[in-house]
C-alpha cells in the first residue's frame, strides 16, 4: 500500500462525476446508495402490486382482475419485496455504514460489489417484463411449489433465471460483508465489541451464503422438471412434490431471519443512542443472535405441516420451532431493559424503533401459536398466516429500515430530514399498518384462505377495511419520498454529532461523511456495542 | 363512476347484509377440532399477557424515563441475574405449552380404527368422492354460477361456498379420509371439522374426522392450485347413520341409471345438451362460458381451426392434453367416452362453431385405442 503510494499513485480525492460514477462504482457509499435507491424503487413497484390485490379484494366478486391475474400479483408481490426490496436494502445499509462503523476504508471487494449491485437491475427487470410474455407472470405464488410451477408459462423461466441471477449478487454481497468485518476492523475493535448491526449483517451473510445456492438448486430442478424431462417433483417418474417444498423451506426458513436478523441488529443501534444508555446484555445479545442463526436451519417443515409428515416429525418441528421464541424473546426483553431508566427522546428513527418492537412482538408471538402443529392445521395457508409475515416483514424489516434511513440521513447526507414530516409519516404507517393488517387475523381465523381473488359474504367487512389500510398505508410512503428528496436538496446543514447519545465510530468522522473515510485505519479504544471511548489516528479524504 | 359504484355498493352494501364476521375460530364439531379450538383459546391467553407485560414495561419506561420529564440516564447494562431468569421463564412456559399441543398432534395424528373410508382427489378445479365402503363415487363442482362471480349483486348466503354434490356423511363414526390430487397439490380444508390435509399427486396420505352433530359444513381448497383456486369449496353433509343409508341407497340407484352407456349412439342435440354441461364444468373457467377464452392466457373455441376443422387434433387435445400448452390437461383421465364425446361435439357447434359434426363415444373409445 504505502509502496503502491510512493510510487506516484496518490489517493484520488475528487469523486467520479457523470453516470461513469454509478455505473463503476467502487465505493461502498456511492454503492450503498445504489442499493438503497434501488430498493426504495422495487419497494414502490412491489407496493403498487399490493394496492392492485387489495383492490380486487375490497369486495366479493370480480371486478378488477382475472384470477390468473390477480396470482401473478401475489407472486410478484412477493418475489419484488424479498428479493428486490428487503434483501438489497439491508445490503445498501451495510454497505454504507459498516466500513464507518468498523474503521475501514472501503468494502474489501470493491469491484465485486459494483458488480453484485448491478445484476440486481437486469434481475428486476426480469421479473416485471415476465407479465408481458405470452402466459404471462409466473402465478405460483412466491413459494413456487411444483408441480404448480411447472405448469406456468415462459414467465416461469424468467423468474427462475431473476433468482438465479438475484441469489448470485446476494452471494457476492454475503461474501464482502464478511470479508471486510472479519479483516477490515480497526484495531481495538474486537469482535465482542463490534456493533450489533455488525454482528447482524455478520451473521446474515453466512445465512446468505448457507442458503442462497439451495435455492438455486430448488428451482433449477423445476427448470429441467419443465424443459429436460426430468421427473424430481413428478411422482408418475419416481419423484416426489413434497421434496420441492422440502428443498424450498430449506432454503425459505432461513431466508426469514435473512431479512429479520439485521433488522435486530439496527434497533440495537437506535435503542441505545435516544435512551443515552448502553445497550442491556451485549453478550446475550450476540448469543442470540446467533442461536435464532443456528435453530433457523432446524425448523423449515413448520411450514409443511399440512402434507401429512408423520406424527414425530410434527412434533421435532414445533419442539424446534417454539424453541426460537427463547433467544427471540431474550432480545425484545433486552431492548425494553436498554430503554429502562434511560433518558429518552423521541425522535423519528426512535419512533419506528419502538413501533418496532411493539408490533414485531406481536408478529413473534402470533409466530409461536402458529408453531402449534395441531393449531397450524386450521391456520396455514390462511390469512392469519399472511398477517403474520406481515407484523414481522413491513412493521419489522421495513419499520426497522426507516428507523435507520432516518437515523443515518444526516451521516450520509450532511442534511437533516424534516423532524415534523418524519413524525408523521411514522405515525401514518402506524395507524394504518395495523388497520390494515391486524384485521387479517380474524379472517384467517374464520377461515379465508391465502391467495384467493375473491372471498364468501362473510369476510366482507375485514377485507373493505384491510383495503383501505392499505390504500392509506401506501400514499403515507410518499411522505418519506417527499421528505428525503426535499431534504437532500434543501434540508438545513446537520450538526457534526446529531444525536446527543450516539456512540459509535460512524459518529465520530466529519458530516457528511467524507468521500473516502479512513484511509488510515484509526486505533480506537472500544466498548460493547461498538462504543467508542477514544480514537486515534485515521485519515478521511 | 362505475369504480366508485362498484366499490360502495359491493364493498358497503353488501358488508352490512350479512351476519357479523367472525374474529375467530369456526366453531369445532369434532373432538379434534375442539382441541385445536381450546388450544388456541389458551395460546391466546399466554400470548396476551406477555405482549401487555412487555408493553406495560416499555410503556413505563416511556412515560417515566423521559429526557423531557427531567430523567436521567442510569447506566447498568448487564445484570447475569435477569437475564437468566428470562431466559428460563419462557423456556418453562413453552414446556408448558409444549404438553398439551403434543396430545393434540398424536389425537390428531390417530388416523386408524375407522368405521369407513372415503377417497378424495383433487382436481383443478373440484374434488372427486369415492366412497370405497359403498363403491360408488362422485364429482363435487362449485355450485355458485358464473354470473354471480363476475357480477355483482346476485350473491346468495353461500357465495363461492356452495357445491353441486355435497360430501354426505354419516354422524357418530369415525371416517377415514384418503387424500390424492389429480395433477397439482390441493388442501382439503373444512375448519369446523378440524382437518386440513394436503392432496398430493402420486402420493395417499389420510386424515380423519368424527362428527356428532348433523348439519352442513363448509371449507374451501387451501393450497394454491391455479386459477380457479378460490372456487373449488367444499360442503360436508352430515346426517344421521338411517339418513346416511337412505341417501346412499338412493345415491347408487341415480349413479346407475346416469351411467354411460359408452356403446350407445347418441343424437346431435342430446349430445349438445349433455356436452354443454361438461364444458360448463370443465372447461368455461379457461375458455370461458361464450367460449372466447382469455385473449394472451387462455385460447379461444369460437372459430379456432382445432374446433372447426381438424377433427382428429380437437379429440387428441382433448384426451390427451395440449403439448405445448401445458395448461391444458389431458381430460381423458377424468372424463368418460360419453362425457368427452359429448362436449367436443358441444365445441363444434357451439359459440358460432356450427359444423354440424357429430362425435360419438365409440370414436372416444377407438381414439383412446389408438393412443394406447
Amino acid at each position: 500500500m504505502a509502496i503502491a503510494d510512493t510510487a506516484g499513485h496518490a489517493p484520488h480525492t475528487g469523486k467520479p462525476t457523470g453516470l461513469g460514477r454509478w455505473l463503476f462504482a467502487t465505493n461502498h457509499k456511492d454503492i450503498g446508495s445504489l442499493y438503497l435507491w434501488f430498493s426504495f424503487i422495487m419497494f414502490l413497484t412491489g407496493g403498487v402490486m399490493a394496492l392492485a390485490i387489495r383492490l380486487e379484494l375490497f369486495s366479493p366478486g370480480l371486478q378488477f382482475w382475472q384470477p390468473e391475474l390477480f396470482n401473478q400479483l401475489v407472486t410478484l408481490h412477493g418475489l419484488i419485496m424479498i428479493f428486490g426490496a428487503i434483501m438489497p436494502a439491508f445490503n445498501g445499509l451495510a454497505n454504507w455504514m459498516l466500513p464507518l462503523m468498523i474503521g475501514a476504508p472501503d468494502m474489501a471487494f470493491a469491484r465485486m460489489n459494483n458488480w453484485s449491485f448491478w445484476l440486481l437491475p437486469p434481475a428486476a427487470l426480469l421479473l416485471l417484463l415476465s407479465f408481458f410474455v405470452p402466459g404471462g407472470a409466473a402465478a405460483s405464488g412466491w413459494t413456487m411449489y411444483a408441480p404448480l410451477s411447472t405448469q406456468m408459462g415462459m414467465g416461469m423461466d424468467m423468474t427462475i433465471f431473476a433468482i438465479h441471477i438475484l441469489g448470485v449478487s446476494s452471494i457476492m454481497g454475503a461474501i464482502n460483508i464478511i470479508v471486510t468485518v472479519l479483516n477490515l476492523r480497526a484495531p481495538g475493535l474486537t469482535l465482542m465489541k463490534m456493533p450489533m448491526f455488525a454482528w447482524a449483517s455478520l451473521i446474515t451473510a453466512y445465512l446468505i451464503i448457507a442458503v442462497m445456492p439451495v435455492l438455486a438448486g430448488a428451482v433449477t430442478m423445476v427448470l429441467t422438471d419443465r424443459h429436460f424431462g426430468t421427473h424430481f417433483f413428478n411422482a408418475a417418474g419416481g419423484g416426489d412434490p413434497v421434496m420441492y417444498q422440502h428443498v424450498f423451506w430449506f432454503f425459505g426458513h432461513p431466508e426469514v431471519y435473512i431479512m429479520a436478523l439485521p433488522a435486530f441488529g439496527i434497533i440495537s443501534q437506535v435503542i441505545p443512542t435516544f435512551s443515552r444508555k448502553r445497550l442491556f446484555g451485549y453478550t446475550s445479545m450476540v448469543y442470540a443472535t446467533a442461536s435464532i442463526a443456528i435453530l433457523s436451519f432446524m425448523v423449515w417443515a413448520h411450514h409443511m405441516f399440512t402434507t401429512g409428515m408423520p406424527a414425530t416429525a410434527q412434533l421435532f418441528f414445533m419442539y424446534a420451532t417454539m424453541l426460537i421464541a427463547v433467544p427471540t424473546g431474550v432480545k425484545v426483553f433486552n431492548w425494553v431493559a436498554t430503554m429502562w431508566q434511560g433518558s429518552l427522546t423521541f425522535e423519528t428513527p426512535m419512533l419506528f424503533a419502538i413501533g418496532f418492537i411493539c408490533l414485531f412482538t406481536i408478529g413473534g408471538l402470533s409466530g409461536v401459536i402458529l408453531s402449534v402443529a395441531a393449531v397450524d392445521t386450521q391456520l396455514q395457508d390462511t390469512y392469519y398466516v399472511v398477517a403474520h409475515f406481515h407484523y414481522v416483514l413491513v412493521a419489522g424489516a421495513l419499520f426497522s429500515l426507516f428507523s435507520a434511513v432516518y437515523y443515518w440521513f444526516p451521516k450520509m447526507t450532511g442534511r437533516m430530514y424534516s423532524e415534523r414530516l418524519g413524525k408523521l409519516h411514522f405515525w401514518w404507517s402506524m395507524v394504518w399498518f395495523n388497520v390494515t393488517f391486524f384485521p387479517m387475523h380474524f379472517l384467517g381465523l374464520a377461515g379465508m384462505p391465502r391467495r384467493i381473488p375473491d372471498y364468501a359474504l362473510q369476510f366482507t367487512d375485514f377485507n373493505s377495511l384491510a383495503t383501505i389500510g392499505a390504500f392509506c398505508f401506501g400514499l403515507g410512503q410518499l411522505i418519506v419520498l417527499y421528505n428525503l428528496l426535499i431534504s437532500l436538496r434543501r434540508g438545513p446543514p446537520a450538526v457534526e454529532h446529531p444525536w446527543e447519545g450516539a456512540q459509535t465510530l460512524e459518529w465520530r468522522i466529519p458530516t457528511p461523511a467524507p468521500y473516502h473515510s479512513f484511509v488510515e485505519a484509526p486505533e480506537v479504544d472500544a466498548d460493547d456495542n461498538g462504543v467508542i471511548h477514544a480514537v486515534r489516528g485515521g485519515t478521511h479524504h | 363512476m362505475t369504480f366508485w359504484r362498484t366499490m360502495i355498493g359491493g364493498g358497503l352494501l353488501t358488508g352490512a347484509a350479512h351476519a357479523a364476521p367472525g374474529i375467530g375460530l369456526q366453531t369445532p364439531v369434532t373432538s379434534v377440532a375442539h382441541e385445536i379450538y381450546d388450544l388456541h383459546n389458551l395460546l391466546v391467553i399466554i400470548a396476551t399477557t406477555i405482549f401487555v407485560g412487555v408493553l406495560v414495561a416499555m410503556f413505563y419506561a416511556i412515560v417515566k424515563h423521559r429526557k423531557s420529564a427531567g430523567h436521567e440516564a442510569k447506566h447498568f447494562h448487564e445484570n447475569t441475574t435477569v437475564e437468566v431468569i428470562w431466559t428460563v421463564i419462557p423456556l418453562l412456559i413453552l414446556v408448558g405449552m409444549a404438553w398439551p399441543a403434543t396430545r393434540a398432534v398424536l389425537h390428531q395424528k390417530q388416523t386408524r380404527g375407522e368405521d369407513m373410508t372415503i377417497k378424495i382427489t383433487g382436481y383443478q378445479w373440484k374434488w372427486r368422492y369415492d366412497y370405497l365402503d359403498a363403491g360408488m363415487g362422485f364429482m363435487s363442482n362449485l355450485g355458485t354460477p358464473r354470473d354471480a362471480i363476475y357480477k355483482t349483486g346476485t350473491k346468495g348466503e353461500h357465495y363461492l361456498l356452495e357445491v353441486d354434490q355435497p360430501l354426505v356423511v354419516p354422524t357418530g363414526k369415525r371416517i377415514r379420509l384418503l387424500l390424492t390430487a389429480n395433477d397439482v397439490i390441493h388442501a382439503w380444508w373444512v375448519p369446523a371439522l378440524g382437518v386440513k390435509q394436503d392432496a398430493i399427486p402420486g402420493f395417499v396420505r389420510d386424515a380423519w374426522f368424527k362428527v356428532d352433530k348433523p348439519g352442513i359444513y363448509r371449507g374451501q381448497c387451501a393450497e394454491l392450485c391455479g386459477r380457479d383456486h378460490a372456487f373449488m369449496p367444499i360442503v360436508v353433509d352430515a346426517r344421521s347413520p338411517a339418513d346416511y343409508e337412505k341417501w346412499v341407497a338412493q345415491k347408487q340407484k341415480t349413479l346407475a341409471a346416469s351411467a354411460d352407456d359408452p356403446n350407445k349412439t347418441w343424437t346431435l342435440k342430446d349430445l349438445v345438451a349433455r356436452g354443454e354441461t361438461v364444458y360448463q364444468q370443465n372447461c368455461a373457467a379457461c375458455h370461458q362460458p361464450n367460449g372466447q377464452g382469455i385473449p394472451g392466457t387462455f385460447p379461444p373455441l369460437a372459430g379456432s381451426p382445432i374446433a372447426t376443422k381438424n377433427r382428429a387434433a380437437h379429440l387428441d387435445i382433448v384426451i390427451n392434453g395440449s403439448r405445448r400448452n401445458p395448461a391444458m390437461a389431458a381430460w381423458g383421465k377424468v372424463l368418460n367416452d360419453t362425457e368427452i364425446a359429448a362436449v367436443i361435439t358441444y365445441e363444434r357447434n357451439a359459440f358460432g362453431n356450427n359444423t354440424g359434426d357429430v362425435v360419438q363415444p365409440k370414436d372416444i373409445k377407438a381414439a383412446r385405442g389408438g393412443k394406447a
